[in-house]
Formats: C-alpha cells, structure tokens, sequence
C-alpha cells in the first residue's frame, strides 16, 4: 500500500484471527494490530490527531515546544511527528519506565524530564501541569484530557472495525488516557450499541499506589464510564501469562500491556462459551514487545517476570 | 473460605499494617460492614452516600464493582476484593 509520507500511514491496522486461541467456531478472538503503527504504537493515532488540532486552533506554530506527561509511549509517537512538523518535545516521564522508551525519545530527539517513580503517571501529570505553569509559551497537549485523542478512534480505530468485522459483539482496550475506549466506545454508542466495551487496566505494585491520598485521586478528564461496559484491573501475572500465550499460540509478540488485555478479552469469551452465545471479541494489541525487553518479562518463569516487574511501570 | 479483601498502603492504618484481611458477606457492602466491625473507621474511607468513594476502585476478582452491580455485587467464598485508588494507567 502507498502514502504520500510517513504520517499519511498512521491507522488503517490489520485485524487478524486466532483460530488458536479463539474459543470454538462461534466464540472468535480478533487481534487489532495496532503496533503496526510507524511507532510500532497505538499512540501514533493520538499524537496526530491531537497536534493537527492543535495546528488547526493555532496553538501550535512552528518552532513550539510542546509539553506532554507520558510513560513513554505517546511520547515516542509526538516525538515522531514533532519531528517531521518542525517542533521540540518535552515528555515528563515517570523514572520507573523501560529504559528502551527513554532511548528511542532521546534518538527522536525528545527531552526528557523525569517525574518520581511514587505515583507513576499521576505524578507525572502532576509535574508537567506545574511544568506547564513556568512556561506559558509552551503548549501541553494533554493525552488525559484533549478530545482530539478519542476523536481519533471514533473516527479510526472503531470504524476500521465494523468495516472489517461487522458481526463484531466485544471491543476490549487498555484503559490509560482512556482515550481509546471513549472513542471506540462513542462510536459504537452510536452505530451498534450492542457492542460490549470492555476495559483493561494494568495493576501495578504498591511503589506506584503506595503514595496515592484517596482524597485526591485522579481520573483523566476524558474518562465516561457510561460509554463502557466492565472494567478489569489485571495484575502483572496474569498479563505475562497472555502476553506468552498471544506468542506461542499465534506468533505475535506484543508489549505486556497487550497481555493484560488479552486477559480481559479471554474472560469475555468464557462468559460467552458459558452463556452459549455467539461472540466476535476484538481486542487490541497496543504495541510490540521490543520496548519492554528490559523489564525481565519474556524471561524465566511467569513468576520470576512478574516479581521483576513490580515497581516497574509495565505498561 | 471466608473473602479475602487487599487492602492499600494508605488505608492500613485501619488494619494494623495488614496488606490483607478476611472478612464475610454476601455482597459487598456486607463485606464493607463486617470490614468495619472489625477495623473501624475504614467504611468512611470507602463509602459515600451509599456508593464506592470517586478515587476509589474496589474490584472483585479483578472486575470492577461499579459495572457489575456496585456494592450490590455478590460475593462467594473464596473471592478476592481489592481495594485501589484510582491512578492513571496503560501506556500512556
């Protein structure tokens, strides 16, 4: 397939079949992959959006500098068009990131402020809003807040789906910026509201959770629980397991995130299989396991990886 | 098997510094009431006009209550609740 640049490639994902680890010939799983992405990232979808919106309000000229809380992986992706648009990035980045998120930032260019590890990305957003105060002239976009974020898998991502998979009954993401899911569940809102939305989120270790005040927690701005259906808090074993299972039993070797996903999907279809439905359960694989070498989790046993994994910011 | 409830560092002061404690209920807010028969003051830290507090998530094996019947949710024997705050997540 051609494009006229780099960027004119963003979306537009296989969704491929996994007759092996799909349940029976009525219950299938559907793999979106979304690391097929020029960043090898689904966040190449909302780094786009987000700064040609930007660029369409004229808050971004170029020679900006644009300012983003991120564990890395939308970073990478705003580094990527930052690049090619004319603009220097800053990410704050929590410390306890793979150290591979923090190389390919630096070879993109980006700067990198590090946040404390304790309360991961909260922090992170914590320190880029202070950030952000210090220098007006800089322009935040704000993964956990700009609409262009969801806008995109309302306009991308979900209608990809129906193309390709009209008989589609589950949709199963990550649950970070959220973004995903409330574009993806938007859309199906709208055009075939039976589509079960489902959402994954990575449990982290008590270093991450250990600081958090009740009182002040924090939800991303875009978040609307009334557009999903469940919502799964997936342990750091657990998603190891599926994430090796996704690359024995189909060959893709996905990011751990993407097992943690994988979890919440196969869960849906056991609950089919036991209710004698019929199920089409896309679930989407967020990224390639190449920057999470580091972190331990395709090495040893499923319990080694997940006791080297806490404290980490795995997904 | 009685259902076992993780609990989060900010909230074991309520336990006596146990990351885990048993309790009983058939659903989830007879879980919370026994919890606090036990711990006291750790209800108000959980429950706000008869709902889960906003920063707070409370899953039962991993699904959280909030689409799965709130504190209405039942409980078996053997289920495992956790208790988090709410934090950002996924590969942002």
């Amino acid at each position: 397939m051609r494009y006229d640049s780099l960027l004119d490639s963003v979306g537009g994902t296989p969704l491929v079949g996994l007759p092996a680890l799909s349940a029976s010939d009525d219950v299938r799983l559907w793999a979106k992959l979304e690391d097929r992405n020029p960043t090898g990232s689904i966040k190449d979808r909302a780094a786009l959006a987000m700064i040609v919106r930007a660029e369409e309000q004229g808050l971004l000229r170029p020679g900006c500098t644009i300012l983003e809380p991120t564990s890395g992986n939308t970073g990478i992706s705003l580094a990527m068009v930052a690049t090619l648009r004319g603009y220097h990035l800053v990410c704050v980045m929590p410390e306890n990131t793979s150290v591979e998120r923090r190389q390919l930032l630096d070879m993109w260019g980006a700067e990198i402020i590090s946040s404390p590890a304790a309360g991961g990305s909260n922090e992170a957003v914590r320190v880029a809003k202070q950030i952000a105060a210090e220098h007006p002239d800089w322009v935040m976009l704000y993964q956990y807040g700009n609409p262009a974020n969801a806008d995109a898998h309302y306009a991308g991502t979900a209608p990809e789906i129906l193309a390709d998979l009209p008989t589609v009954t589950h949709f199963v993401g990550g649950l970070g910026t959220t973004g995903t899911l409330m574009g993806v569940g938007r859309f199906f809102r709208e055009h075939k509201p039976e589509v079960r939305i489902v959402a994954a989120e990575p449990r982290y270790g008590e270093l991450v959770y250990g600081l958090r005040n009740l009182d002040e927690g924090f939800v991303p701005e875009l978040y609307d629980a009334a557009l999903i259906d469940g919502r799964f808090s997936v342990g750091p074993r657990d998603a190891v397991r599926r994430v090796r299972e996704l690359l024995q039993a189909e060959g893709i070797f996905a990011g751990i995130s993407t097992g943690a996903i994988l979890h919440a999907a196969l869960a849906q279809a056991a609950k089919a299989v036991k209710a004698g439905e019929r199920a089409d359960i896309v679930f989407v694989v967020c990224d390639g396991g190449w920057k999470y070498l580091s972190t331990g989790a395709y090495e040893g046993t499923v319990e080694e990886a997940a006791e080297r994994l806490d404290g980490q910011l795995w997904a | 098997m009685p259902i076992e409830v993780r609990v989060p560092t900010i909230l074991r002061t309520y336990t006596g510094g146990s990351k885990a404690v048993e309790t009983t209920g058939a659903n989830v807010a007879e879980a919370i009431d026994n919890l606090e028969d036990a711990h006291t003051g750790i209800k108000e830290r959980l429950v706000q006009d008869d709902q889960v507090r906003r920063f707070i998530n409370v899953y039962v094996n991993d699904e959280d209550i909030r689409f799965s019947g709130g504190l209405r949710t039942e409980l078996s024997d053997g289920d495992v609740v956790v208790i988090l705050p709410a934090v950002a997540g996924g590969s942002a």
